[in-house]
């Protein structure tokens, strides 16, 4: 195992696809020289030549239809937007063109791209930068979402989004670059998507979050059990299509449902999931999301939107008692 | 005309009947759509054939081309078939999307065409996109954008334009400039000199041509492609034009001053075209049977899609993704 970042993991997923398969070539914003916003690109130009690492005028709707063309005549584009608020610009290019192409062509066409645009709070970069807009895409036919939370996931997610013939919108959380995690080198093989990951077991409650809020959720867990809670908590990974049967699993053992995200929890992914567990199990349900405001630029402002570890255990003990 | 093409008659007028075929085939889809037969809309090509028949008989079949939502003219003369575009616009069995597209999303990628485009300009940035992978792939194909006057004020068009120069890519962008968005006069929405300006402002070579002259699209398409084709990097053609018809079938255009139309029927290519090959060989009476013949292919076509069997509703459940694929709520009924 070797310790390396979540920006380092997901560097070393595209240089390995890109190896693997010629027709993987990536376009943005300041690949070349930056590396990327976060370092997740380093290298890669030297190394595959301006015309896999393409570094793009600031043009988010071609950036997004480039790629779609790109994709339709053949090859496998990586469209780096650097924050999921600058892909707002190229929402159409995505929703209207990629998400349909195959569809509306009656399955003439696949659209194999990756749309990579980072969700979350980093810290400070106020209300321009730091949405969580995934809600957005799960609520389109034709996209497949991902919000990795590992250095490994990272890594492993994102070889399965390169080589999925689905258009793929991958979340990553900018909170998390530069978070370290253990990564088995060695091990090549994608992790699959619309499976989620089990990262603490637990019989009172079942906690399903993402990104970095899943980090927030296991120090709850963790707290909990001082108070003789025992919480299993459950990274989605991905969110469409979402490990329905890992959480009703969970969730029919423990009988209680709570769902965190950092998105705005009105309209939000997690009343999809709480509503259908109460749906299906009939068991108490619950979500922590964020207020409905723009997020702020000032600390005490910041952590006022943030669901924090007090909330998550409060929240939890109202449940449990 | 002191074009060589004076040498070849047979070319003309097989250019010639292409555009008769897409003629009666816009005729056809009007009318069925009055008749209730077919939905939605219908963005007829009617006045402009000369550009989409000029452009494509100078591609070829693996070349790719991007259109808009009045791409029924560019589908044919890209050798899509007009049998499944029919079953397409009747939202039938057999249709080039099975019915899932209709008139706006007409492809066939069998032949590089790569869709009609429901939203204006999105087609620009697709194009370059497509040019990319021409380029990474080693190929020699290049890739013609259709689009019309009104979407050169949408922000992908101007993007568009600065991405194929910046990387010099094999993209060849024909506005056809029929002068009305919609029911909008374009020039009194439009800022500066043009279209051909906004293109030379990004160091673009741009020709404007007279769109309705068959001859000069074909000579004008045949020079810029072989430089685009041989490295030259991207250029646009302004190709001046008039829409016949309204924006779609079920708008009168009343808007429009009918000693305009009058002028422009004067201008269209059919006619003009018509004229050409009267004057070079052919007979009247050839013309009236190449005309009729369109005609009753069309009209087959028709009365095809008429009695075509309706794609059954489980198919609206396919073809959207591989990851997360939806059921059909009825599958188990």
């Amino acid at each position: 195992m070797t310790a390396m970042t979540y920006a380092e993991a997901a560097r070393l997923a595209l240089q390995e696809e890109m190896a693997r398969d010629p027709k993987v070539w990536a376009l943005g914003e300041d690949l070349g020289y930056e590396g990327g916003m976060a370092g997740q690109y380093d290298g890669l130009q030297a190394e595959f030549g301006s015309d896999r690492i393409v570094d793009t005028p600031i043009s988010e709707s071609t950036i997004m239809g480039a790629a779609v063309g790109a994709a339709l005549a053949g090859t496998r584009p990586v469209a780096e937007m650097r924050f999921s608020d600058f892909a707002m610009c190229a929402v159409s290019e995505l929703v209207n063109q990629a998400a349909k192409a195959r569809y509306m062509f009656g399955g003439q066409a696949r659209v194999p791209l990756v749309a990579r645009m980072p969700i979350g709070i980093r810290g400070g970069i106020a209300a321009q930068h730091s949405q969580s807009p995934e809600a957005w895409y799960v609520h389109t036919p034709g996209l497949v979402v991902v919000t990795p939370s590992t250095a490994a996931d990272n890594r492993g997610l994102l070889k399965s989004a390169i080589r999925c013939d689905d258009p793929v919108v991958y979340m990553e959380h900018k909170g998390l670059w530069g978070v370290v995690g253990e990564v088995d080198e060695d091990d090549e093989e994608p992790v699959p998507l619309g499976v989620a990951a089990k990262v603490c077991s637990g019989d009172d409650i079942t906690i399903v979050s993402w990104a970095a809020q899943i980090g927030v959720a296991a120090l709850a867990a963790d707290a909990l059990v001082e108070d003789g809670i025992s919480a299993e908590v459950i990274d989605l990974r991905t969110l469409y299509p979402w490990d329905r049967d890992a959480v009703m699993n969970s969730a029919a053992r423990t009988g209680r449902l709570l769902v965190v995200h950092e998105a705005v929890r009105i309209g939000g992914f997690g009343g999809e999931i709480a509503s259908d567990v109460a749906e299906t199990l009939g068991i108490p349900v619950a979500r922590l999301g964020g207020e409905r405001i723009p997020i702020p630029f000032s600390v005490p402002l910041e952590d006022a939107y943030k669901i924090k570890v007090d909330r998550i255990v409060a929240r939890v003990r109202e449940l449990v008692a | 005309m002191s074009s060589n093409l004076a040498n070849e008659p047979a070319r003309v007028a097989e250019m010639f009947r292409k555009m008769v075929l897409i003629r009666s085939f816009e005729e056809a889809a009007g009318e069925a759509f009055h008749a209730g037969h077919v939905r939605g809309s219908v963005h007829q090509y009617i006045g402009q054939e000369s550009i989409a028949v000029g452009v494509c008989a100078n591609l070829r079949e693996d070349d790719y081309l991007t259109s808009n939502h009045r791409g029924h003219g560019h589908s044919i003369a890209k050798g899509a078939d007009p049998r499944a575009m029919m079953l397409e616009l009747f939202g039938r069995v057999g249709g080039t999307s099975d019915g899932k597209g209709g008139s706006m999303h007409i492809a066939d990628f069998s032949v590089g065409m790569l869709g009609a485009n429901g939203v204006i300009a999105d087609g620009c940035t697709m194009s370059v996109g497509a040019a990319q992978a021409i380029r990474l792939l080693g190929d020699d194909k290049i890739v013609v954008n259709f689009i019309g006057d009104g979407g050169i004020n949408r922000g992908p068009f101007m993007e568009a334009l600065n991405w194929a120069k910046v990387y010099e890519l094999p993209v060849l962008f024909i506005c056809e400039n029929n002068q009305i968005a919609a029911t909008t006069t374009t020039h009194l929405v439009t800022a500066g000199e043009g279209i051909a300006a906004r293109a030379e402002s990004f160091g673009m070579p741009a020709t404007t041509i007279d769109g309705n002259d068959l001859f000069e699209v074909d000579r004008t398409v045949a020079r810029v492609v072989a430089e685009i084709r041989t490295g030259g990097g991207p250029q646009l053609i302004q190709a001046m034009t008039y829409r016949l018809r309204g924006h779609f079938a079920h708008d009168e255009a009343g808007y429009r001053d009918l000693a305009e139309v009058e002028a422009a029927l004067g201008r269209e290519p059919i006619a003009r075209t018509e004229a050409w090959l009267l004057e070079n060989g052919m007979t009247a009476d050839e013309i009236t049977t190449l005309k009729a013949e369109a005609d009753s292919e069309i009209i087959g076509y028709v009365e095809e899609a008429m009695n075509a069997p309706w794609p059954d509703g489980k198919l609206a459940f396919s073809d959207v993704q591989d990851v997360g694929a939806p059921s059909y709520p009825g599958a188990d009924q």
